[in-house]
């Protein structure tokens, strides 16, 4: 199998096991989710570094900092918002 | 690093990923997955420097920290009520980034599978990046908040997307990269402010896409993987979002749009009388919130709008003083983003236990002693089980009408987005306190006192 061909099939796999473990996120959770889907969705990061070695070396290093704003602000927000939701116990002090 | 050395300890980046997205099903492990799923991007950045050789590269190393400065900056100055528009935003320049990196990497000449994939990638990164800009745009109020809808708005939809299809068979990467950032413009733009929470799940959908579909294009297993993952989320968001909504993902895209529906065959109700019928009871409203043992408060986007979230839970606490249950009923499609509400009350420290979704409060309604509703207006209206032919009819409501006694703090009684009249307004058993959220609860307040 070519590494195309290897690489749509994971595509696939990926997409369903994607599929089944975020369909156990209750709802309230929906927005730290979204967002921390978000934050992954900035693990084209790897791409762009990829693109610096082989790629037209300007447009690539823009993709590094666009990707970057995108996995550093997508997990800082979501780490912000779910630190928020807080337990009936425990939300007397802090 | 060779390449099967990468391709293992890839595996392991992608595990750790993984086993983050697990965690964060649960809230109180939610936040070590958010971390968990950082440490396994992190991991994969530094395997991706490994493999090119790149860790002494002082240009990426520049890129790299700007990137993580200006991320770590947004992130920390922006608001709770800001979040919709920073993840619509987030996902756009996530989205051109896989372009860039389709575009960047593409070798001209070839007409491979992987030159395809790269162009199907520039597409859907571009059109994720124009749609999150016109999405960020309506929901910071720096554009029309109303659905804009185009003379010919689906001619031109469809002709831009052929135009596109085209352009990727011709491989034309520069015509094709403009096509695709109008396309996701005039998309976005048609999407009337309550289907914004669709609209922002589709997007993270396609951002994942873009860098999936860019991981295949330049042969990369990690991204392809993360990338799919992403973008399966976002899609069953996006169900999610539909079925709460009893609409079909295409009805809402392409749809005329609800709101031009609605107003055109039903008149509103007369705002001036509502109020004159709300004087009446007014006089034992004090009493009514005072025996109430059993409440059930229903915020909606306009307590987003009023901010009027740390008064709802001033005015909770009241009621929890007086021994009376709070409880919160929140519809699925309530506010700008998927689980809006959640967060916003969350913020206030309102417990997530008193948090209930549609299906788990809806039979408690008939019996609570009160219902306060904050801002919300289609999700309650019952017009959605009985009015055949409007926009809502057959979405899930909150059912509101059946409780014993309805306090609505809305600004007015003006039908909601979707253009229905609201039954409620007019019940007898429903008082009404039109205006600003925050002054009505500080006086529900005084009555407690």
């Amino acid at each position: 199998m070519t590494l195309a061909a290897w690489l749509c099939l994971l595509f696939v796999v990926s997409s369903v096991v994607g599929y089944l473990l975020i369909r156990n996120v209750p709802s309230l959770l929906h927005t730290p989710l979204m967002s921390g889907m978000n934050a992954l969705s900035g693990i084209t990061v790897v791409g762009a570094i990829a693109a610096v070695a082989t790629g037209s070396r300007a447009l690539a290093l823009a993709a590094v900092v666009l990707a970057m704003i995108n996995v550093v602000g997508g997990f800082a927000v979501t780490d912000r918002m779910l630190k928020m939701f807080k337990a009936q116990r425990t939300n007397g002090n802090d | 690093m060779t390449e099967k050395m990468y391709f293992t300890l890839g595996v392991v980046a992608v595990l750790i990923v993984l086993a983050g997205i697990v965690l964060m099903s649960r809230v109180r492990s939610a936040r070590a997955g958010n971390a968990l799923g950082a440490v396994g991007l992190a991991l994969a950045v530094v395997l991706m420097l490994l493999k090119q050789q790149l860790l002494s590269s002082g240009a990426l190393w520049t890129a790299l920290v700007v990137g993580l400065l200006l991320g770590a900056w947004l992130a920390a100055r922006v608001s709770m009520l800001a979040m919709p528009q920073m993840v619509a935003l987030l996902n756009g320049l996530g989205g051109l980034a896989s372009a860039l990196v389709a575009y960047s990497t593409r070798k001209p000449g070839e007409a491979s599978f992987e030159e395809y994939a790269g162009l199907l990638a520039l597409a859907i990164g571009m059109m994720t990046f124009s749609g999150s800009m016109a999405a960020a745009g309506k929901l910071a109020r720096l554009l029309p908040q109303r659905q804009v809808v185009l003379p010919g708005h689906s001619v031109i939809s469809s002709g831009l997307l052929l135009l596109l299809l085209l352009s990727i068979v011709w491989r034309q990467p520069e015509a094709l990269a403009i096509l695709a950032l109008l396309f996701g413009w005039v998309f976005a733009i048609r999407v009337g402010g309550a289907d914004m929470p669709i609209t922002i799940s589709l997007l993270n959908s396609t951002s994942g896409v873009a860098g999936g579909v860019a991981g295949i294009a330049i042969g990369d297993p990690v991204l392809t993987c993360i990338g799919a993952v992403v973008g399966a989320s976002g899609l069953l968001l996006t169900q999610i979002m539909c079925r709460a909504m009893n609409r079909s993902l295409l009805n809402i895209l392409f749809s005329k749009g609800a709101a031009a529906k609605g107003s055109a065959n039903s008149a509103p109700p007369a705002p001036a009388e509502a109020p004159a019928a709300a004087e009446a009871p007014a006089a034992d409203l004090p009493a009514i919130l005072r025996s109430a043992r059993d409440v059930i408060i229903v915020p909606g986007y306009g307590m987003a709008l009023a901010q009027a979230q740390s008064a709802v839970k001033t005015l909770a606490d009241r009621f929890a003083e007086l021994g009376a249950k709070v409880r919160y009923a929140i519809h699925p499609v309530a506010g700008r983003m998927p689980g809006h509400m959640n967060v916003l009350l969350c913020e206030v420290d309102v417990p997530y236990e008193q948090l209930y979704e549609l299906d788990d409060i809806n039979p408690d309604f008939a019996t609570c002693d009160l219902v306060l509703v904050i801002g919300a207006n289609d999700t309650i209206n019952p017009a959605a089980n009985t009015a055949e032919g409007t926009p809502i009819y057959g979405m899930p409501v909150l059912a509101v009408a059946e409780a014993k006694w309805t306090v609505v703090c809305n600004l007015d009684t003006g039908p909601g987005y979707a253009g229905v009249p609201n039954a409620i307004y007019n019940s007898p058993k429903t008082i009404l306190r039109l205006g600003d959220a925050k002054e009505s609860l500080a006086q529900l307040l005084q009555m407690l006192s």
